[in-house]
């Protein structure tokens, strides 16, 4: 278990507050000049070594992803954006960084900011979250006034500015080319790749865009080193996570943990373990909602980081452990699922747009078993035309919770089809 | 030119101008993006239209939008379409709205929709005959370890179980905000009981 003064998010339940003065005292903002004035080079690489992997869902090198900038732009501004539109179901750690720790974040975009050569920074906060931008847009007023950010940012000749774009109710928006369009004023509809953000992104000019937690977890790193993160979790699936547990636990919680852990012992010391026992539990989806499930005997031993998911099939994604006692029904779960990832295609792709009501519609019919069995490979067939075909990820995310059902409860769901055919013989033909 | 006529049956207004106030609001959220970019003003200032005009957005209020920001009107209405939380149709005073995603359905979102239809005596996507109330279903609202999860206008009403919408209804009745958050007293999204981690900092710093 993570001792606590590895934890990085010490007001991770707002016991204290937000603000500067407290945030100080927590050893935000402790002499931030002495970072940057390590030099753009120095910072990169200590991300890097540390091992960081970006925490929206990917996995992907933070300071590998800022090693793609463009060196020298002299003739348009470069930009950081930093994507707070937390709302993969199971989700809501981020919201924790924005309405208790804001300060973490938005020295994190101030380092970040200066590594990849920005001038400015815009934080897309989802439009639902709006006390928690409000708490963010208070800790960037104290942090101006204070003169850490904006002009000769902590006094070190540097500017950079650091702005919230409130969105309004679009899943689409954390997909990075999506919510870059949000900022332009547009529809969050993803653009085609290439060109990356880092070549042209927000308004044509070299841009990255960061998860939250990616960022927040930065100053402290650079302060106690790249080994101190690099020496928590296991190789290549390095440092601290925030993990959200829902569902049937019995204390569901946000924590921070260390990568790695077993996901029986996440759930057992912090959520109270499974309602009725560990013995109860069905399935667990571990890492939002658009990661596969997992039958419980993967979760009986699997570790919860990048690789060690993958190894099962399934995914880290955001951390968020959606727990499944054995009352739950199943199929209706993944079912409310394709429903939400109909609900959220943003119509650009045909197989996505199309794709996601076809299988919604299918899902629907299986719950109550009103269906034909050759339906569930047309099903699946369905899944694997939308999956890899669509601009973005999106398509792929409504796919595989519907292939992780039914490669582990097929049974079920043929079960269901038969008792349907069984009970009206002739509505079923 | 006659007000267009809406399938939904609400009168559109036939004009709509920002406040003096508002206006002084646009020029700072303008602002804040680069010369020759005030598009990107567009969903903040739909936002503080919407807001200006209880709620909801008619295409009066879009348009005066598009005016400030020089831009088609076309492009202003994709915008207010594309996100679900412009409403583009009157809603009540109090938008009451139950996040319906897996993570709060597992933990009872059915039920609560049940009380809040019962309480309210009208379905979803409703709005009662007062007009004081619209119940509405969101998908996610991301707290999902506090859930289930009913949003308000902008708090998040947490841990609701049904017995609490009764309290909760009554009390915006009566011109009150009920006390947003977790409504079993959880400071926010610790383990019911208090933090398994971090006893250093269930005080304050001062402390």
């Amino acid at each position: 278990m993570l001792r606590d003064e590895d934890r990085i998010f010490t007001n991770l339940y707002g016991f204290q507050d937000f603000g500067l003065d407290a945030a100080r005292k927590r050893g935000d903002w402790d002499n931030t000049a002495a970072i940057l004035n390590n030099g753009r080079e120095w910072i990169i690489e200590n991300v890097k070594e540390s091992g960081l992997r970006g925490r929206g869902g990917a996995g992907f090198s933070t300071g590998m992803k800022w090693s793609f900038m463009p060196k020298n732009v002299v003739d348009k501004p470069v930009y950081l954006v930093i994507n707070a539109d937390e709302g993969e179901p199971g989700t809501c750690k981020d919201r924790d960084i924005l309405r208790h720790d804001p300060h973490k974040l938005i020295e994190g975009c101030l380092i970040a900011g200066f590594a990849i050569g920005a001038s400015a920074c815009y934080i897309y906060i989802r439009g639902e979250f709006y006390n928690e931008g409000s708490n963010v847009q208070r800790a960037i007023d104290e942090a101006y006034a204070a003169g850490l950010i904006g002009k000769n940012a902590c006094g070190t000749g540097y500017s950079y500015d650091v702005f919230i774009h409130r969105g309004a109710g679009a899943y689409i928006c954390g997909e990075e080319t999506a919510l870059i369009e949000s900022i332009e004023g547009k529809k969050g509809q993803p653009r085609n790749k290439p060109p990356f953000p880092a070549q042209a992104g927000l308004y044509s000019c070299p841009t990255t865009v960061n998860n939250v937690e990616s960022i927040a977890v930065v100053p402290t790193i650079l302060r106690r080193g790249a080994g101190w993160f690099a020496g928590i979790g296991r190789p290549k699936n390095t440092g601290t996570k925030l993990f959200c547990i829902s569902g049937h636990v019995n204390k569901p919680c946000n924590v921070e943990e260390e990568m790695g852990i077993p996901l029986r012992e996440l759930i057992e010391r912090h959520a109270g373990g499974v309602r009725g026992g560990w013995d109860n539990l069905l399935a667990i989806i571990p890492g939002g909602s658009s990661v596969p499930l997992m039958p419980k005997e993967t979760c009986d031993t699997v570790l919860m980081d990048f690789d060690s998911l993958r190894d099962v099939r399934s995914g880290l994604g955001t951390a968020a452990v959606i727990v499944m006692d054995k009352s739950t029904d199943v199929v209706k779960a993944i079912a409310r699922l394709s429903s939400f990832y109909a609900h959220e295609s943003c119509g650009q792709c045909t197989p996505c747009r199309e794709g996601t009501g076809w299988m919604s519609r299918i899902m629907q019919r299986m719950v109550s078993g009103n269906a034909r069995v050759e339906e569930i490979d047309m099903l699946l067939q369905v899944t694997k035309q939308i999956e890899g075909h669509t601009i973005c990820a999106l398509g792929d995310a409504a796919a595989w919770p519907i292939q992780g059902l039914f490669r582990h409860f097929r049974p079920e769901v043929e079960r269901r089809i038969q008792a349907y055919r069984n009970a009206a013989p002739l509505a079923a033909e | 030119m006659s007000a267009p006529a809406s399938d939904h049956g609400h009168q559109e207004p036939t004009s709509f101008a920002f406040t003096q106030e508002n206006l002084e609001l646009a020029k700072r959220i303008i602002a804040k993006y680069p010369e020759g970019k005030q598009a990107s003003a567009c969903m903040p200032l739909l936002d503080v239209a919407q807001r200006q005009h209880g709620g909801w957005l008619p295409r009066v209020a879009m348009d005066a939008v598009a005016e400030l920001l020089g831009m088609p009107r076309i492009r202003v209405y994709e915008v207010a379409t594309f996100y679900t939380m412009y409403n583009k149709n009157p809603v009540g005073r109090h938008h009451i709205q139950v996040c319906t995603t897996t993570p709060c359905w597992l933990r009872g979102s059915d039920d609560i929709v049940h009380a809040c239809k019962n309480k309210l005596g009208i379905g979803l996507g409703e709005t009662t005959a007062d007009g004081q109330f619209t119940l509405g279903e969101v998908e996610c609202s991301g707290a999902c370890v506090n859930a289930p999860v009913v949003q308000i206008g902008d708090d998040y009403y947490e841990d609701v179980a049904p017995e609490h919408i009764d309290g909760i209804v009554e009390a915006l009745k009566r011109g009150e905000t009920p006390k947003p958050g977790s409504q079993i007293g959880r400071r926010s999204s610790e383990p019911v009981g208090g933090p398994t981690t971090l006893a250093a900092f269930t005080t304050q710093a001062d402390d």
